[in-house]
């Protein structure tokens, strides 16, 4: 055995005395205190170098993520916009298809759809602006109704617009019919937007919830048109008529799409009225 | 020449009124921004152009509105003439005159719609159009007041430049 060889052994005994001695545990507080030292050396390290690469890294990063926080923004807001558009689009749908359910299953009238457009720029008047005009065949005095009931008449065209008088204008007077009391009546508006009945005859018993229709006497308006019901009755025994407070059938805060009969031309009876006697 | 801003401007302005403003209601009334607009460019110091405006506006909210255009030509005509009045006495405190000429033009724009419907024989009751029209939209314009009349300020120096009358 040369020197060489003699001197690998000894390594080699040494080596495995001192893994001997400490997988059996004759190593323990050299051992700890080795791999203490090792953890802490090498917890140093990488914490600095985790620090060094968040010092390249993340600017970078933060640039990326702001332009695509930019783009996803975007997106949302596209898409917000679409949901409000489609929503619309539903609502319209909801109101055109009832109104076409309304039309079907009152076939004696034609109709022509209009979209409300503005109201009165005058508190003093209840009118609303439809987009459709004598372009569209729309003549004055053509009633207008939704599928919840008479809404007014049209007061003034001009080519692509009209001006409709609601049922509610403190000047609309409507000649109505107490479907179960049997009686007739005159609708009237008010400043408020209420509507009211006057010139019920003391004979008649009329009750809360009596429905209201239009009675087409006038000519003003075409028969059994829906107005609304009645809520309250003031019968007063000094009181020629009663008086009622009626509930509309039409919600005229929320008008949006509005039905306008194209074939019922007002009579004008003014004519046949008798005149006063001098 | 920048005076025909006048067509869009008051166009905008009756739009809006029909189309939002009469739905921002505070009981039954609700603001008129064309007459705000109106009253606030009449009163700015080189407009000389007001009457035009207020004939403008005229035969805009003629078309639009369904009140008989004399209250219009009446009430227009002599909101301009008070602004304006105003305007040259009491130039040193433009806001106080705004608020005066508001509240003026308001009141009497007012009363001249209760007056001419009241004679064409609308039902009104005068408590009621006190209480639920006059008043709050008296309040209504006088809040809208402020801010219109700090945008017509700065379209008043748009339009004549401060070196036409320096």
């Amino acid at each position: 055995m040369n020197s060489r060889s003699l001197q690998t052994t000894i390594i080699f005994l040494v080596v495995g005395g001192i893994l001997a001695l400490a997988l059996g545990g004759f190593l323990g507080p050299a051992s700890r205190g080795f791999s203490s030292t090792l953890v802490g050396v090498q917890t140093w390290v990488s914490s600095r170098f985790i620090g060094l690469q968040d010092f390249f890294t993340a600017p970078r990063d933060i640039v990326s993520l702001r332009n695509r926080n930019a783009e996803l923004e975007t997106t949302v807001s596209q898409l917000q916009a679409q949901v409000i558009e489609l929503q619309q689009r539903v609502n319209e749908t909801e109101i055109l298809a009832a109104l076409v359910d309304f039309s079907r299953s009152n076939p004696e009238s034609t109709y022509k759809a209009a979209a409300v457009i503005g109201r009165d720029p005058s508190p003093f008047l209840h009118y609303i602006i439809i987009n459709r005009g004598s372009n569209d065949d729309i003549r004055r005095g053509m009633p207008v109704v939704t599928n919840q009931g008479l809404v007014g008449r049209v007061d003034a065209v001009i080519a692509d617009a009209a001006r409709v008088q609601l049922i509610t204008d403190p000047s609309s007077v409507v000649n109505v019919y107490l479907q179960n009391a049997e009686t007739n009546a005159v609708a009237l508006g008010s400043v408020t937007g209420d509507v009211s009945l006057d010139l019920i005859s003391q004979n008649t018993t009329v009750e809360a919830g009596d429905l209201i229709l239009t009675s087409g006497l006038g000519g003003g308006y075409p028969s059994d048109l829906l107005i609304g019901q009645v809520v309250t009755i003031r019968s007063l025994e000094f009181q020629l008529f009663q008086q009622a407070t009626v509930q509309p059938a039409v919600d005229f805060t929320r008008l949006e799409i509005v039905l306008v009969i194209t074939n019922f031309r007002p009579v004008d009876i003014t004519p046949l009225e008798p005149l006063p006697s001098p | 020449m920048r005076n025909i801003v006048a067509f869009p401007l008051l166009g905008l302005a009756v739009i809006l009124q029909s189309a939002v403003v009469s739905q921002v209601k505070l009981l039954s009334g609700y603001a008129d921004l064309p007459l705000i607009v109106l009253t606030a460019w009449a009163l700015q110091k080189h407009v000389k152009s007001a009457w035009h405006w207020a004939i403008l506006l005229c035969v805009m909210l003629g078309f639009v509105s369904g009140l008989p255009w004399v209250i219009q030509v009446v009430g227009y005509a002599a909101v301009v003439y008070f602004a304006q009045t105003l305007q040259r006495r009491v130039w040193q405190a433009p806001l106080l005159a705004m608020f005066s000429a508001t509240f003026t033009g308001t009141l009497l724009m007012q009363l001249l719609s209760f007056g001419t419907l009241r004679l064409l024989g609308a039902p009104f009751a005068f408590g009621d159009v006190m209480g639920l029209i006059t008043l709050p939209s008296l309040l209504l314009n006088m809040l809208l007041a402020i801010p219109v009349y700090t945008f017509m300020r700065d379209l008043a120096h748009w339009v004549y430049p401060a070196e036409e009358y320096e």
